[in-house]
């Protein structure tokens, strides 16, 4: 899991200021871009570039940890051992890709600290599909199996980015997300044929789902401006919809596959082989991203007392010089 | 109860539900890397519980799902100790401190058991114990020489959860058999130990060990008396299995 390009787009005001970069630096900036080459920490960039990157990273950092929420209820309630030790060893990596993506997106200047405060200050942004709620257990395989699998559609795609600590952290993520989609569809596989209540339950849970999945890769690029320069300096490396139509077309037959269905009837693949759907709702979309949905006010709650409460502990890791007052014996 | 069984689930029970108490930092830790060290400790807890069931299982008792995730609480036999909601990072961190400096002790003892699929379990285990002391030690050195509020905190955390710690070593009736077939050294010797090894940590901080002979163990865990907190944790853990105890989840 668990970032998505859906709160990537570029603020439409950002866009100015490129007119004060020294022309020459920005030339040669782009030019080792246009040959394929990373941008290092130290390396000169456009302060639009370090700020959209900023941004992007620390989105994608906060998506981990609060998408570790709706999955970690589930550990307390996993049915049977072999599904509790893979559900936390599951949720435990997705809060070790938050680490990374921290310590990525500080080589570019902001404290994971501020991060975090901006995060539970409602200043900066995650993936939307988690303000929406978890109530059973199939619903946690839904994000394992599905969610994940449309984060490592665009995770391979900014892997090959031009920011070389985030693609570094994004082959490492990637790696063991390869082993979240095994376990989300196994789990999902097992729920879709096993008993009457697994598979109605399993129905159901994607039935809540699919809206939300669909929403994903964010709004259609036809109505998402501003992503041209984003393309040329590679920070976004696919369009939304692209993105959107790979995930449909490796996963929507898998889903049918085991028996499943999903709730659109305009889902289908046309003879261009481009897959057709109804246009999800982007005004709730809108309208849930900006702080109004279902779980948004709980997940940053929760965020905010583990902030409040763990205070104390990096108050006096922070101290230094209190350190070792008395002789080790 | 058979010596071998009553040793079994005591030690079993115990991993399982510290096990999951520590599952429940997920995304509530001082920092991301706490979440993540509570996570590994749960897993590695986990672990150990399933191997203990295995042998339960291999000795004649249900399969390892069904004692875990059927039971209820006065059929554990955990200490109250490992029950405890994890409260704040104070408790959940001298908890760990606690219990885990007596399991190594134990485990240690429990590789020479005369029971020699146990010493072979508990081989592994002890192996992977040896982490979650070093971590326990690290941290409760590190706060408790840090701040005056770290250190108060921590001081109060300890008192709190001395008594309760001190139920880990309460024996039952097949003490004497336990130790005289040499499945294991027995509590009291264990106590012993765990009381050099825990001092010798606390003398490296600013924290004061009381006098343990005047704390009165909180027990009754061996004998399946357990707080108020066990039978909602059991329950939770059993929300979605007992949903359809039949069905391959």
């Amino acid at each position: 899991m668990y970032g998505s390009a859906s709160t990537h787009d570029i603020p439409a005001k950002a866009t100015t200021g490129l007119e004060n970069e020294d022309p020459i630096l920005l030339a040669e900036f782009e030019a080792r871009i246009a040959r394929g080459e990373k941008i290092e920490p130290t390396d000169w960039m456009p302060q639009l570039y370090r700020k959209q990157l900023t941004r992007m990273i620390e989105q994608h950092a906060h998506s981990e940890i609060i998408g570790s929420l709706p999955e970690g209820t589930w550990i307390t309630r996993a049915p049977g051992f072999r599904r509790k030790m893979a559900q936390m060893a599951k949720v435990q990596d997705e809060v070790g890709h938050a680490q990374l993506l921290y310590s990525a997106a500080e080589t570019l200047g902001k404290t994971r600290e501020q991060m975090l405060s901006d995060l539970v200050n409602g200043k900066s942004k995650y993936s939307n599909v988690f303000n929406y709620p978890t109530p059973t257990w199939a619903d946690s395989n839904v994000i394992s199996w599905l969610i994940d699998a449309g984060a490592i559609v665009n995770q391979l795609a900014n892997a090959k980015g031009s920011y070389g600590p985030y693609c570094r952290a994004l082959d490492r993520i990637c790696a063991e997300e390869a082993f979240h989609l095994k376990y989300g569809h196994d789990a999902v596989v097992h729920m879709a044929t096993g008993t009457p209540i697994q598979r109605k339950m399993m129905q159901e849970a994607l039935n809540r789902w699919w809206p939300a999945i669909m929403t994903f890769f964010g709004p259609s690029d036809k109505m998402s401006t501003h992503t041209e320069i984003l393309m040329r300096w590679k920070v976004k490396m696919a369009t939304n919809d692209a993105c959107r139509q790979q995930f449909l077309d490796m996963y929507v037959p898998k889903i049918w596959e085991i028996g499943l269905t999903l709730p659109d009837a305009n889902l289908r693949k046309n003879e261009d082989g481009v897959w057709e759907f109804s246009e999800p709702d982007w005004e709730d979309f809108k309208r849930v991203i900006n702080g109004d949905g279902p779980c948004n006010a709980e997940r940053i709650a929760v965020r905010r007392a583990a902030e409040e409460n763990g205070a104390w502990v990096r108050r006096a890791m922070q101290q230094p010089q209190a350190r070792y007052v008395r002789p080790l014996a | 109860m058979n010596p071998t069984l009553d040793l079994l689930y005591r030690l079993a029970d115990d991993q399982l539900i510290l096990g999951h108490r520590n599952s429940e930092w997920n995304g509530l830790g001082p920092i991301l890397e706490e979440d993540i060290a509570f996570s590994s400790m749960a897993q590695d807890k986990l672990g150990h519980s399933l191997q203990l069931y295995t042998l339960l299982h291999e000795l004649g008792e249900a399969e390892p799902d069904t004692v875990a995730f059927t039971r209820n609480a006065p059929q554990f036999h955990c200490c109250q100790l490992t029950e405890l909601p994890i409260g704040e990072y104070d408790f959940s961190l001298i908890r760990h401190f606690l219990f885990d400096h007596a399991e190594l002790l134990r485990f240690e003892a429990l590789a020479d058991s005369s029971y020699e699929p146990l010493a072979l379990v508990a081989r592994k285990i002890k192996g992977e114990l040896k982490y979650h002391v070093l971590h326990a030690n690290t941290w409760v050195k590190r706060l408790g020489t840090a701040t005056e509020e770290a250190i108060e905190r921590m001081q109060a955390a300890l008192e709190f959860t001395l008594p309760y710690a001190l139920g880990i070593f309460e024996t039952t009736d097949a003490e004497p058999e336990i130790i005289s077939s040499g499945l294991f050294i027995g509590e009291k010797e264990l106590q012993t130990r765990w009381e050099a090894s825990v001092s010798k940590v606390l003398a490296q901080t600013a924290l004061t060990l009381p006098d343990l002979r005047t704390l009165t163990p909180v027990a009754g865990g061996r004998h399946g008396q357990h707080t108020e907190h066990l039978q909602p944790l059991l329950d939770e853990m059993a929300e979605v299995f007992r949903l359809d105890p039949t069905a391959d989840w």
